[in-house]
């Protein structure tokens, strides 16, 4: 069982959690602009790395609010928790290290 | 009897039926726990910026500060405030739903906020005596010890897989708030939960 540290919340179980995928996806500024392929980069493509991956999670059953994880998706090791006014930490791609400071459980 | 002429004679809580079944489920003994419904307590949601005017204004009105942080409760005369998000609490009150509500939006006057009477979302499961804790523990993920959740402390939280408020008056009385759709399930799982800690008797042998 993962255990993620809400921001707000503390430690709690990954079953009170649910998954949103990739974080830092920007909004496209001016949609209407984009081509079908730009649009469709924006819609389905997402990041599959192996390691260090910032995520979106929801904390549902509990303050029911939205932050970021990043998360080793070798280990599942989560290696920072941050808000979403926050920027991403520093992550060492090396073996996860965490080099600013997170919210490591 | 009921005055069936009036809103409050005909109303029914959400665990109305499972009165008598709550009281036979008490367990009695060195390991007891005990469980009844406390209902149609009045609960009102309020969101809003935290030190805001309007935060201000609502603060004033329940006469205690909103409680800043995951688990705080914070009490005034009849109102107790739960928090439930940063920017979300839930008022629990003995004042009726229309003055309460009637009062924290005159608080709020001009500013911006949520205030909803949610008294129909949830009702109050009371749970007392000495295993309370270790019948909640069976089906609560979250670390009830002492030194994680301390008396007079409320987290929402899962109960037996289903969303609920826990809120834990002290050592040997805790409050169950669930959605009112989900009441008989919980008041059903509780009472399965509580029956190891019967002591063992000749109604435990027959049974066996
Ligand atoms: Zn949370």
């Amino acid at each position: 069982m993962l255990q993620i540290k809400c921001p707000w919340c503390g430690l709690r179980d990954e079953t009170e959690y649910k998954y949103g995928g990739q974080a830092h996806v920007a909004h496209p500024e001016d949609p209407a602009v984009l081509t079908d392929e730009e649009w469709a980069e924006y819609l389905f493509f997402r990041d599959n790395p192996k390691g260090p991956f910032a995520e979106r999670w929801v904390h549902g059953g509990g303050c029911r609010r939205w932050f970021n994880v990043v998360r080793d998706t070798r280990t599942y090791e989560v290696l920072a928790v941050y808000t979403n006014n926050e920027p991403r930490p520093e992550i060492s791609l090396a073996l996860g290290s965490v080099a600013a400071a997170g919210g490591t459980p | 009897m009921a005055d069936l002429t009036t809103l409050q004679g005909l109303r029914r809580s959400p665990l109305q039926d499972m009165a008598a079944e709550l009281r036979d489920g008490a367990v009695p003994g060195e390991r007891s726990v005990a469980l009844r419904e406390e209902p149609f307590l009045t609960m009102v949601s309020i969101r809003v910026e935290p030190g805001s005017e309007a935060a201000r204004g609502i603060e004033a009105v329940l006469g205690t500060g909103l409680p800043q942080q995951c688990g705080e409760v914070s009490a005034q005369g009849a109102h107790t405030v739960l928090w439930l998000g940063p920017d979300e609490w839930l008022v629990v009150s003995s004042t009726t739903p229309e003055t309460l509500v009637g009062e924290l939006l005159a608080g709020v006057g001009d500013g911006r906020a949520q205030v909803v009477d949610v008294s129909a979302n949830r009702t109050v499961l009371e749970l007392s005596g000495s295993a309370v804790r270790d019948v909640l523990e069976k089906g609560c993920p979250t670390d009830l010890h002492p030194r994680a959740f301390a008396d007079g402390t409320a987290i929402t939280t899962t109960l037996a897989r289903v969303p609920v408020l826990l809120w834990k008056v002290d050592a040997t009385r805790f409050r169950v708030l669930p959605r009112a759709s989900l009441a008989q399930y919980v008041a059903a799982w509780l009472l399965d939960a509580v029956q190891e800690f019967a002591p063992a008797g000749p109604s435990a042998q027959a049974g066996a």
